[in-house]
């Protein structure tokens, strides 16, 4: 097997490429240089309080941004994530103060309601063959509404149920280790990211997230019902959407029906920036929790600078175009 | 010897095109049967229904003697039936085991993956196959040779007794083919039984028991490889009469040199290519399909990067890097593919007549001139005789060829003198085909100087003057054009793998 046989074992290098790793350990150098130079610009940076802070606020975005990021590596695309987290968040309110149904009930009204919510975009995508793009518009437009007419368009609070406030704000981790006042909302991002990463890595759906979004024909070929699997991934997008929506309605200790539209750019934006390709088939977790968590560093270090909020909003979009350009740039060098 | 697979009087339509006409086909276990014929002839249709891709209208299937009903890929891999696609159909982020074993990965419970078991099974083919490669590796990091290992991998997973091959070598190198060779004489001793389309004649030769003939969704005839000429298998698939006479070749000789290629390259697309195009002059490229001819003009045009190589017209060297400066050098490509870069189909007969000249019929402020567009679209609509009830037609709504002469319009209009015609009149019907061969007869006459690729040797024949021929990449011959050379000629040519720029017979290679 002479010809065949003699290429070089690949190279650490070329996996790194290969694997997007490249792209992630960009993103996490950003992550560390933005750190160390908002902790040398001001000293209240490096607080607990405020990295606490930091991470609360990374918690909703990143859980909404794993679940585009599923939907992201198949080739397609979520537009309908920030207002379906409003109406998960809706459904728990009525469950809960409407219906007076004790906690559990909620969290399972919230979560199912997100799946099923997935199921109608996997469906319009994968049987009605509607591009991502406008099924998920249409879906983002849809809950939107919805949520409005459920609710009355006034905010449903959940002062009946007590614990509901615990499930973002209260610390497990607290309670278990005294000093680290780490709150319910961060450590449920990072179950979240555990969990998918390990789908995406170990299981056939994981498997099938990237075969779908490298060749979908071929997977067809193949012999596997790609309509069927899609609108699983479609559906678990949807679930994970589903514990944003208990996250922020836990937050605020209320559900607010106009909340919700433009979450989901801040979700893909995170997407983006941890090295996830928009065109499919490449992807990490890890990228995404790396990318959601710039984005939050870099919001709460420019406040504590006194940056006007105006000039957040520009840098944010200054850095999603130089991730992705970055990104190019190293794909236009293989 | 047992008969494998049986595929009796195969019928197959597409709109507009009768695929496959009763066709009859066999493989007997343990033999290489090639399958042969021009592009188009049908091959590759016939080996589709045999996967389960496409389905039948008529004809009956009996693998193992017995009638089957091949619906679907899944089934046709229960029956034991492979398939390796032209162009290659793998995953290109998954590893070579992850996508050997898609849709029937090695799971255990609650649909986790057992990722060892799968690298194990995959790595266990890679042996049987003698071939070192880490079942981990990406595929996308892959050489083409090794990603066509990896699909003859997945095949053979299936413990496929029927493999079929669509122009396995296309991509491949010598060293390469002869690995590839390996193990199909490999698997040949094992029974299997081997479907092997290509159009080279010294893989033929070297490789097949028997040689099936394809022409014009027809099978002309099936012969024993081993003592039949390759004249005689060239004639069968070239077989049809010329319905109209070469045309005559006008002397060029006095004439200026309007473009000058030399040593152009570009990786493997494009090995070393040079020729002279003359003013007045229709310079046919023949060759089967990913001989390079394509990629040739994309690098003389601009469209895509090039390795090295010199381009002159009217004998003063020219930068060109972008289809921009090929314009203003004087070029226009029409590219095979009208719709989806010579036009715009949704917008009327005039904006695409204009599209590539807007700065002439622009004013200061920036606003067009709509009166000096119609005219002109007038003038080209009467001087080319496009169909058309008016310039304000839709252009998706004309037929192929009226669509094609609103494309030359276009450049006609950019003053371009040199210009370069992919597959004029693919998708054209007969009639509008003779009328767009004598337009670029009348180009030339004109004093343009015209390139034409074409897949079909009749065309080429017909309308050029001289007829360059590729092959892998390699220009391997310029004939003179007219009744001076003969299908035949080409066709040993285009199916040639070493550069030569002399036409000469073939010599027989031993096996």
């Amino acid at each position: 097997m002479s010809a065949l046989g003699n290429d070089l074992p690949v190279g650490l290098a070329t996996r790194l490429f290969r694997s997007g790793a490249h792209q992630k350990l960009l993103a996490f150098t950003s992550l560390l240089v933005l750190l160390v130079g908002f902790s040398v610009a001001s000293p209240n940076f490096w607080q607990m309080a405020n990295i606490i802070a930091i991470l609360q606020a990374a918690s909703v975005n990143g859980v909404l941004a794993i679940a585009a990021t599923l939907v992201i590596i198949t080739g397609g695309i979520d537009l309908s994530v920030g207002t379906m987290m409003t109406f998960t968040a809706v459904i728990a309110g009525v469950v809960l103060t409407f219906a007076g149904l004790p906690l559990p009930f909620g969290i399972v009204a919230a979560i199912a309601t997100g799946a099923c919510c997935g199921l109608c975009s996997g469906t319009f995508v994968a049987k009605f063959k509607i591009p991502p793009f406008i099924a998920t518009l249409g879906m983002m437009l849809m809950l939107k509404g919805l949520s409005l007419v459920i609710s009355g368009t006034r905010p449903i609070y959940f002062n009946d149920t007590p614990n509901f406030y615990m499930i973002a704000n209260g610390s497990l981790i607290q309670w278990l280790i005294p000093g680290l006042p780490i709150p319910n909302g961060v450590l449920i991002l990072f179950l979240v990211a555990a969990g998918t990463a390990y789908i995406l890595s170990r299981t056939v759906l994981g498997r099938y997230c990237f075969a779908l979004g490298s060749n979908e024909e071929s997977v067809r070929l193949s012999g596997v019902d790609t309509d069927a699997w899609k609108m699983a991934i479609y559906s678990l997008a949807g679930a994970i959407v589903g514990i944003a929506g208990l996250l922020i309605a836990s937050r605020l200790n209320s559900a607010q029906p106009a909340l919700g539209q433009g979450y989901e750019l801040e979700a893909i934006a995170a997407v983006v920036i941890g090295g996830t390709s928009l065109s499919g088939g490449r992807g990490t977790i890890l990228g995404t929790l790396i990318g959601a968590l710039i984005m939050a560093v870099l919001t709460n270090g420019l406040r504590i600078l006194s940056v006007a909020q105006e000039w957040q909003t520009v840098v944010t979009g200054a850095i999603i175009i130089l991730a992705v350009y970055a990104d190019m740039a190293r794909r236009r060098r293989l | 010897m047992g008969v494998l697979v049986r595929m009796s009087g195969i019928d197959k339509r597409f709109p507009g095109v009768h695929a496959l006409d009763a066709v009859d086909f066999d493989l007997h276990v343990g033999e290489v049967h090639a399958l042969m014929g021009e592009n188009g002839a049908g091959k590759s249709t016939l080996m589709k229904i045999l996967a389960g891709i496409y389905h039948p209208d008529a004809g009956r299937i009996e693998i193992d003697g017995e009638p089957r009903a091949i619906d679907s890929p899944r089934t046709a891999q229960h029956l034991g039936i492979g398939i390796i696609h032209q162009e290659l159909s793998l995953m290109n982020d998954l590893t070579a085991a992850q996508n050997i074993f898609i849709g029937r990965e090695p799971r255990r419970r609650f649909g986790r993956l057992d990722e060892a078991a799968l690298n194990r099974d995959a790595a266990a083919i890679f042996a049987a196959m003698h071939l070192s490669l880490d079942p981990r590796t990406p595929v996308g990091g892959l050489t083409i040779a090794k990603q066509q290992m990896v699909e003859i991998a997945k095949a053979l997973s299936f413990r496929s007794r029927v493999l079929i091959m669509d122009e396995p070598t296309a991509a491949l190198n010598n060293a390469e083919i002869e690995e590839l060779f390996v193990i199909i004489r490999r698997l040949r001793a094992e029974g299997v039984g081997v479907i092997y389309i290509s159009h080279k004649m010294d893989e033929i030769r070297r490789i097949a028991d028997r040689v099936t003939v394809m022409r014009d969704g027809r099978q002309v005839d099936t012969v024993a490889a081993a003592d039949t000429p390759i004249q005689r298998i060239i004639a069968m698939m070239v077989g049809r009469e010329l319905a109209d006479e070469a045309p005559g070749v006008p002397d060029l000789n006095d004439a200026a040199v309007a473009l000058e290629v030399r040593h152009l390259s570009r990786g493997r697309e494009i090995r070393d290519v040079s020729f002279t195009l003359h003013r007045g002059e229709i310079l046919g490229f023949a060759g089967l399909m990913g001989a390079g001819r394509t990629e040739v003009a994309r690098a003389i045009f601009g469209a895509d990067r090039r390795d090295g190589g010199e381009i002159r017209v009217h004998g003063k060297p020219v930068t060109i890097t972008s289809p921009r400066d090929a314009v203003r050098a004087g070029i226009g490509y029409l590219s095979e593919d009208r719709k989806q870069f010579g036009l715009a189909v949704g917008m009327d007969v005039r904006a695409n007549i204009a599209m590539a000249s807007l700065g002439r019929f622009t004013n200061r402020a920036g606003i067009l001139d709509e009166v000096a567009m119609h005219r002109v679209s007038l003038d080209h609509i009467r001087q080319l005789d496009i169909r058309t009830p008016s310039d304000r037609q839709p252009v998706r709504l004309l037929s192929g060829g009226n669509q094609q002469k609103v494309v030359i319009a276009k450049w006609l209009l950019r003053d371009c003198d040199i210009l370069i015609f992919d597959e004029p009149t693919r998708g054209i019907d007969v009639g509008a085909k003779s009328e767009i061969h004598k337009l670029l007869q009348s180009l030339a006459a004109q004093g343009r100087a015209v390139i034409m690729i074409s897949s079909e040797l009749p065309e080429i024949l017909r309308v050029s003057h001289r007829v360059a021929v590729m092959c892998e990449g390699r220009l391997t011959g310029i004939l003179p054009g007219g009744a001076a050379t003969s299908q035949e000629q080409i066709m040993r040519l285009a199916t040639r793998r070493e550069a030569s720029m002399t036409p000469e017979p073939i010599t027989e290679s031993a096996p």
